[in-house]
């Protein structure tokens, strides 16, 4: 928030003026002013109702709903049968979901790993504030503001399993085989997580290099002054550095990780034969194509979660942390 | 500047004839892997491209791709996002100044929980309250409209948090003086705090466009026929459509990217600037 904040007092000036400026009626009849004053204990929640409202609706309401849903057998026109915990116990032994389980794990962990490095590498390479560096990072930047659906048409335009595919000419060229790509069990998963560790990575580099740049000058030159060479410098001080930059990543990925959809939906809907099926689109599949509701809300609750938690640890984790650095 | 100090691995001091070869060969490299694929779809858009494999080897420029995307209705679909991006971004900008509003400035009994309700909102995102959702929505006889994919992005809670840490930077003395004159709640509001949010309407303005634009979900859930689809649900169906070919999914896929890529090279200071105070904010 520093660059904001800084804004703020800047600007502040101007209005301040114009705040003082005799435009508002001086104070001869407050009284009848006063009656528009929201200024009561009222006044914040009117602020605040619009947000309250569509996050109650679209928000709260459908999370109650899935739990409720979670614990019966949703029929429709018929009623709902209470259940207990059945629908859970379901998503345990159902090898769909079990399968979808592991490849949402493996996805989100690689994703996430992928992202994290490649994110750092990249921002360490072009650091800098030379005008050409802004370029390539900008174009590097791309990926992350294309939307995924568009990202998904050209990746499935680029990994055309033919051999003389996009991305297997430039394998050919480097000599290695025609890949099948989001065509074959062996390797649609891992070609699903490269895309995601495409588009992820650049959002990383950009989230260190705000933190590249916090890192105080001084002491890259005292380590240069005392004669560590640059991996011992980066290891022992821009490494270090950037730990709140990890926590910040890990806690976005925690977040985000287990609820990819969109770039499976559209890359493989799951295919083939399941080898990319991750916990939402069966979820999906389930509870929109197949109308079972109940199981597919439990999957819901238990990503969430699963989501909960794992946003809970990382939070938890940061904590411990800091109390040691401090 | 110069002195190798001014980044971690020092490469800009390195200005040896090889080292400078070195650099060129990675940055171009970069460039290639990360906006390569989007170039070659823009390329693709403008030449006549019979299958995936001659993506580069086409020839020719054409603007058939486009007049046969026109065809297919793609400007229906485009005018379909715009609605949404344009109809979600206004009242997702002036919910979430409402909501700052209050957060930032006044004080109230259960303040911190409703502060905690904004924050629990991003652990509950549309995709896994997708089945739900769906039922929701159709309860409020919103499937089938366009404003269903609308109110539903008009409260997100990275907006509400980001222009809360901002408004609580505002000197409260401005607010404070024009009370005195006699400006009530909403007077205050209009004509004291709003002028000063402009910075950070750009970052939420930015951030919420991009947003939006990439949604998926929802307007899946929301949408009952091709009429009410935004040009991302469409591009699926233009590619399973065995009529189209590779040239018009391309030239439809560049009218879905070049908005975003715009609105971000217009207004890079103000994403990036979100991008990190976002991001603190969890």
């Amino acid at each position: 928030m520093q660059a904001t904040g800084s804004g703020a007092t800047a600007t502040a000036v101007r209005p301040g003026r114009r705040a003082g400026q005799p435009a508002l009626p001086p104070a001869p009849a407050p009284r009848r002013r006063r009656r528009f004053d929201l200024s009561g204990a009222l006044s914040p929640w009117l602020f605040l109702a619009p947000a309250l409202a569509i996050f109650a609706l679209f928000k709260f309401w459908p999370m109650a709903q899935a739990v409720q849903m979670s614990l019966h057998e949703v029929r429709p026109y018929l009623g709902d049968r209470w259940v207990g915990l059945d629908n859970y116990a379901q998503v345990f032994v159902d090898e769909d979901f079990l399968a979808a389980i592991g490849h949402t794990v493996v996805l989100a962990v690689g994703q996430t790993g992928g992202s994290i490095l490649l994110g750092m590498a990249l921002a360490l390479l072009l650091e800098g504030s030379a005008k050409h560096l802004w370029v390539v990072r900008t174009a590097v930047f791309l990926p992350t503001v294309v939307a995924m659906a568009v990202v998904a048409e050209v990746w499935r335009i680029m990994y055309y399993p033919a051999p003389d595919g996009a991305v297997n000419s430039v394998l050919g060229w480097l000599g290695f085989g025609p890949s099948q790509f989001l065509n074959s069990e062996d390797t649609s998963l891992w070609s699903v997580m490269a895309v995601g560790i495409w588009r992820g990575a650049p959002y990383d580099m950009m989230i260190f290099l705000a933190g590249l740049a916090g890192v105080d000058r001084n002491l890259y030159e005292a380590a240069a002054v005392d004669g560590a060479s640059v991996w011992r410098r980066l290891w022992h001080v821009t490494v270090p550095a950037l730990r709140p930059v990890f926590a910040i990543l890990f806690t976005l990925a925690a977040i985000r990780g287990l609820r990819v959809f969109t770039e499976i939906f559209l890359l493989t809907n799951g295919g083939p034969n399941g080898s990319t099926e991750v916990m939402m689109t069966l979820i999906y599949k389930l509870g929109l194509e197949r109308g079972e509701l109940g199981i597919a809300a439990a999957g819901s609750i238990l990503l969430l979660g699963a989501t909960v938690l794992l946003t809970l640890l990382v939070r938890l984790a940061r904590a411990r942390a800091e109390r040691k650095v401090a | 500047m110069g002195n190798g100090f001014d980044s971690a691995l020092g490469l800009t001091a390195r200005r040896g004839p090889l080292a400078v070869l070195v650099k060129l060969v990675v940055y171009g490299l970069l460039i290639v892997v990360f906006a390569g694929p989007l170039l070659a779809l823009m390329v693709g858009a403008f030449t006549k491209v019979p299958d995936p494999t001659s993506l580069f080897s086409a020839g020719g420029f054409t603007l058939e791709n486009f007049t046969r995307a026109v065809d297919r209705g793609v400007l229906g679909y485009l005018a379909n996002s715009f609605l949404v991006v344009g109809g979600g971004l206004l009242l997702q900008i002036a919910v979430s100044i409402s909501a700052a509003y209050s957060l930032a400035r006044k004080r109230f009994p259960l303040m911190k929980l409703v502060f905690l309700l904004v924050l629990s909102t991003m652990m509950l995102p549309e995709e896994v309250l997708a089945i739900p959702l769906s039922l929701v929505l159709s309860e409020v006889d919103l499937t089938g409209t366009l404003l269903g994919m609308i109110i539903p992005v008009g409260a997100w809670a990275f907006s509400i948090l980001v222009m809360t840490e901002f408004m609580k930077e505002i000197p409260v003395e401005l607010e404070e003086a024009a009370r005195l004159d006699g400006a009530g709640d909403l007077r205050v509001f209009w004509s004291v705090v709003l002028p000063l949010c402009r910075p950070a309407l750009g970052v939420i303005g930015i951030f919420g466009f991009t947003m939006i634009w990439d949604q998926y979900l929802l307007p899946l859930l929301v949408a009952t026929d091709a009429q009410q689809f935004t040009l991302p649900l469409a591009l699926r169906t233009l590619r399973s459509d065995e009529e189209v070919g590779v040239g018009v999914l391309l030239a439809a896929a560049l009218l879905a990217l070049l908005p975003s890529v715009l609105a971000f090279i217009a207004m890079q200071r103000q994403f990036m600037r979100g991008l990190t105070s976002g991001a603190v904010k969890g």
